[in-house]
């Protein structure tokens, strides 16, 4: 019970799993505007596409925890930039709360991350994607909530 | 006491009789010594039945979203202050309308917790218990032993900080002095590592089986379909497997975010003794720090987790 994070060394061939929920307007853009610009960036992530941050509902995030994600990534529009106007702001609301409650219970601070990543940040984008493989990768593999 | 409940009928008859109500939410004696069981009041002549003392601890708002409630016309409900801020937060979200209900205010001195008062008692079975002033003399085969009432008050009550109903037409017994000494409730938690407290949730959490009294007896979980009741899609398995169980307490954390009034009627609910308020105390910190929020206590109010705000902090996000 007490041995949750596995020290990194036991894992030498161990690469985190990281899912990226990207908004299509600004967050996923970036991303392709890193690859078109051939910025490198590490091969961790799977992303899933949503309309705007705002679509993210908590459940999504703790379905990825539980199926084995190591992170998750939530990325949208910078405040004031959403395609739909509001939605980031009533997305920022809810990601404090989940965030804050996923601490609480014990959950380490990088697993879930936020950003807002806009569509010419091509290199914001690789900057993110980097620290939260780094960070996932000091963590070690998910151990609390994954379903066994 | 004796006096409040004397009071509380003749009330409710009043308001029955001038048609001020067509329905009153009340509490009765239960059947075992300790409970009370909510009663729906329609006929003056059945108001003799109600009771107000330490025993009346559920959350009565919750009847407020049954149909078979509501067909009935216009409702008086006896609300203590957390069941008062729970009918608040019900008209903050658009679920009642003021105009429906008539809020029948009581003086709360706060509830029992029969947790801590089988403890007390080694978990004997009591046959019948008295009150002498703050002393409660309890009996059962082989033993009989007084307590202090506030041993075995809910943590809840303890910690409670608006007694009163925050809204009400009428008020039965002095509203309680808010200056009175009710201390909160501290848990060390917030001072533990995450791997500690991922332990301590994990004991606590490993004791659920999955009943969902907590939900059941929650005043603000009135969704029509739970999501843990959802099949299409099914978000999370049924059975009690630990990480399952853990989601299903922390998506009804979050269902109950900015809307939780700290009632203990979850925690009260619960048949296997989890703690489940420090997961609702932490959020309604949150919100209060974050949104200036405190649930149920402002009938004009916007639901935080409907409503943003640009200055929103957002220290979190890259
Ligand atoms: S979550 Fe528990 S304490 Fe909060 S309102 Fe519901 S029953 Fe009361
Ligand atoms: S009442 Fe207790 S056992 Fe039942 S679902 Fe809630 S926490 Fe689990
Ligand atoms: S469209 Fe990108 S956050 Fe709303």
């Amino acid at each position: 019970m007490t041995e949750h994070r596995t020290p990194n060394t036991e894992h030498r061939n161990w690469e985190p799993k990281i899912l990226a929920f990207l908004c299509n307007w600004c967050s996923y853009a970036g991303a392709d505007l890193a690859g078109v610009s051939r910025i490198q960036y590490p091969p961790n992530i799977r992303v899933i596409r949503v309309p705007c941050s705002g679509r993210i509902n908590s459940t999504f995030v703790l379905k990825c925890l539980q199926n084995g994600f190591d992170g998750v990534l939530v990325s949208g529009c910078h405040p004031g930039d959403c395609h739909y106007i509001t939605g980031n702001y009533y997305a920022r609301r809810k990601f404090a709360v989940l965030k804050t409650l996923l601490e609480f219970i014990g959950i380490e601070p990088g697993r879930v991350q936020f950003s807002w990543v806009s569509a010419g940040e091509g290199e914001k984008f690789a900057e993110v994607i980097k620290k939260v493989t780094e960070d996932v990768k000091k963590l070690g593999p998910a151990k609390k909530l994954v379903k066994i | 006491m004796e006096n409040i409940e004397e009071q509380l009928r003749e009330t409710v008859k009043k308001l029955l009789k001038e048609k001020k109500v067509d329905l009153v939410i009340g509490y009765s004696k239960g059947t075992l010594p300790f409970h009370s069981t909510p009663v729906f009041i329609a006929d003056e002549k059945d108001a003799d039945n109600l009771i107000f003392d330490f025993t009346c601890g559920n959350n009565l708002a919750k009847y407020l979203q049954k149909s078979k409630v509501k067909n009935h016309g216009k409702i008086g409900i006896i609300a203590k202050g957390c069941d008062g801020r729970s009918i608040v937060q019900h008209i903050v979200e658009n679920q009642i309308k003021r105009e429906e209900v008539v809020i029948i205010g009581v003086h709360c001195d706060g509830v029992i917790d029969i947790r801590k008062l089988e403890e007390k008692v080694g978990r004997k079975e009591i046959l019948k218990y008295q009150v002498e002033n703050d002393k409660i003399i309890v009996e059962g085969k082989g033993f009989k032993k007084s307590l202090s009432k506030q041993d075995i008050l809910s943590d809840s009550c303890i910690a409670c900080k608006y007694p009163n109903s925050p809204v009400y037409d009428v008020f039965v017994g002095n509203p309680v002095p808010i200056a009175e000494p009710r201390k909160p409730i501290t848990n060390n938690l917030e001072s533990l590592s995450s791997d500690e407290r991922w332990a301590y949730f994990e004991k606590e959490i490993s004791k659920c089986i999955r009943c969902y009294a907590c939900r059941n007896a929650c005043p603000l979980c009135y969704c029509e379909e739970c999501f843990v009741d959802q099949s299409n899609p099914q978000w999370f398995g049924k059975s009690p497997n630990l990480s399952d169980t853990m989601i299903f307490h922390i998506v009804r954390t979050l269902h109950t975010a900015g809307r939780c009034v700290s009632c203990g009627a979850c925690t009260r609910a619960c048949p296997t003794g989890v703690n489940l308020a420090p997961l609702g105390i932490r959020m309604e910190k949150e919100i209060k720090d974050r949104f200036g929020y405190t649930a149920g206590l402002d009938t004009e109010a916007t639901p935080p987790m409907a409503d943003w705000n640009e200055e929103d902090k957002q220290e979190f996000i890259m």
